[in-house]
């Protein structure tokens, strides 16, 4: 924990440094949001909902709105409906005014989902979400290769650059998550954990980034790699994971009856405790922080402004360790769960 | 509420991209990283390993080379002492036969002076008994130079004769 702790320090200083750097942009972005929520028709009579702006914010949407007058990206929208394939710019389903238009049959509704004649889609639209998976994918692709390059290139020799420097963390996911929480057999799920640990880990620190998608604050992100541990745990789950699941060895007969639903009950609620607990802690971060700095535009008060600044910094630096933590923690517990399914159990 | 509804087109996504770059990794980036560390981790262990080793080794050695030490002194000193005793012997036969050959000379000198002595004393006697009878013919020359004289010793003789 404490190699992992004094490395997060070092992130963080590292990020402190790019946030210093970015914080205008940071301001200037959600300013942008403020303005652009103010004028629409759904902001509340004082001009400025700051729920409104937060929600919007830690959602996924059809645009990537980086900053006002001309820095909207519009991203692909790539819809499955009755008519069949349909690829086109989300620009279509905004007016110049940024009010949702209709596009061949094609509409935003009140909550952003795209409905077709009134029905809903199946919507693989490239989202903002899917735009930050994408670019942490490719992220994690750069890096890692790089870093592989690095031990190729140094045989035989220490370490060097980026490879020296994600050597610890690879090693602490090994020796410090998997390897004594897997037991004997953790070398064929390490490639899965390390994998499952640096997205996170990636994801949570690019969602930091001003003006980036909160990716992995996002529940169907979470969902689909908590199910992802659920089906291997249970892939791999052995006799004796099954067998303590089921018939409940060394416990009185009718003792057994009440343990097994709570035993079945069980199997769920771990992929959902990974799912709500990723997606809690880094979306209610991004709540914190953008409530935060709302707390300017409601008061509209330099005083309050300058408070608020200075408790976002904080925040932010709090935020930095939780990405580490939840990487931690969702790389710990799936190793876990996984640990516990192919544990060989001693029969009592 | 809205947050809260995980979007399908997003699970579907995430599933595709994370699933490929689970593959893209395990293959281009973990596979190698893990086994150059596993093999950077073998052969310090083995260095170590070696190091502890030679020291035991040379430990080892080192007492050997007492050990080989404290034979060699206690052999010389067991080869001194012998020599010595050697020395102490050889001297004492010699002086032993040394002292036999004298004993030997002088025995042998003695007999021979001995002998030599005997034969003087012969000489001697012999040349004594020579003068005698040289004297006494020149005695006997002097005093029977005349008539009388012998005449009265072969009185003297008859008369010695008379008498027995």
């Amino acid at each position: 924990m404490s190699v992992f702790l004094s490395l997060s320090k070092k992130i963080s200083v590292a990020l402190i440094v790019l946030l210093a750097a970015f914080s205008p942009a940071l301001f200037a972005a959600d300013e942008a949001q403020v303005h652009e929520l103010q004028e629409e028709p759904t902001a509340s009579e004082h001009g400025f909902n700051a729920s409104e702006v937060i929600i919007h914010h830690v959602l996924d949407d059809h645009i990537w709105h980086l900053w006002d007058h001309g820095g909207t990206i519009y991203l692909p929208v790539i819809v499955y409906s009755e008519k069949g394939l349909d690829i086109f710019s989300s620009h279509h389903l905004y007016d110049e005014h940024h009010n949702k238009v209709e596009y061949n049959g094609y509409k935003l509704d009140e909550l952003g989902h795209i409905v077709f004649n009134g029905q809903s889609v199946l919507d693989l639209s490239i989202t903002k979400n899917v735009a930050m998976l994408l670019i942490n994918a490719a992220l994690l692709v750069l890096v890692f290769m790089a870093v592989a390059k690095g031990y190729k290139k140094n045989l035989g020799k220490a370490p060097s650059g980026i490879q020296s420097f994600m050597e610890p963390v690879i090693v602490f996911v090994r020796d410090e998550i998997v390897k004594p929480n897997i037991g004997k057999h953790y070398e064929k799920y390490l490639p899965y954990m390390l994998t499952l640990f640096f997205f996170i880990l990636f994801g949570n620190f690019l969602g930091l980034l001003p003006g980036a998608g909160n990716l992995t604050g996002n529940i169907a992100v979470t969902l689909t790699l908590a199910v992802l541990t659920f089906l291997i745990t249970n892939i791999k789950g052995n006799k004796d994971y099954w067998a303590h699941i089921f018939w409940t060895p060394g416990v009185p007969l009718p003792l057994r009856l009440i343990i097994l639903p709570v035993e079945i009950v069980g199997i769920f609620t771990k992929p959902i405790s990974l799912t709500i607990r990723l997606f809690v802690a880094i979306t209610a971060g991004h709540i914190v922080l953008l409530s935060l700095i709302c707390l300017a535009f409601i008061f509209k008060s330099v005083w309050v402004g300058a408070g608020s600044t200075v408790m976002v910094l904080f925040i932010s630096l709090i935020e930095l360790l939780v990405a580490g933590i939840q990487a931690y923690v969702f790389t710990l517990f799936s190793s876990l769960y996984i640990g516990m399914s192919t544990a060989e159990h001693e029969h009592h | 509420m809205e947050l809260l509804t995980p979007g399908t087109g997003l699970i579907i996504w995430q599933l595709i991209i994370f699933v490929l770059l689970f593959l893209l990794l395990s293959k281009l980036a973990w596979k190698p990283i893990l086994s150059s560390l596993k093999e950077r981790e073998k052969s310090i262990q083995d260095a170590l390993d070696t190091a502890e080793n030679t020291r035991a080794e040379i430990a080892k050695l080192k007492a050997d080379n007492a050990n080989l030490l404290r034979e060699a002194r206690d052999e010389r000193d067991k080869m001194l002492r012998d020599a010595r005793e050697a020395g102490n012997r050889l001297k004492e036969e010699a002086q032993i036969a040394a002292k036999k050959s004298a004993d030997k000379i002088i025995e042998d000198a003695r007999a021979a002076i001995n002998i030599e002595k005997q034969a003087a004393m012969k000489d001697i006697r012999i040349q004594v008994s020579n003068f005698s009878l040289e004297i006494a013919e020149k005695l006997l020359k002097k005093n029977l130079s005349d008539d009388s004289s012998q005449k009265a010793l072969v009185d003297s003789y008859l008369k010695d004769l008379k008498i027995n």
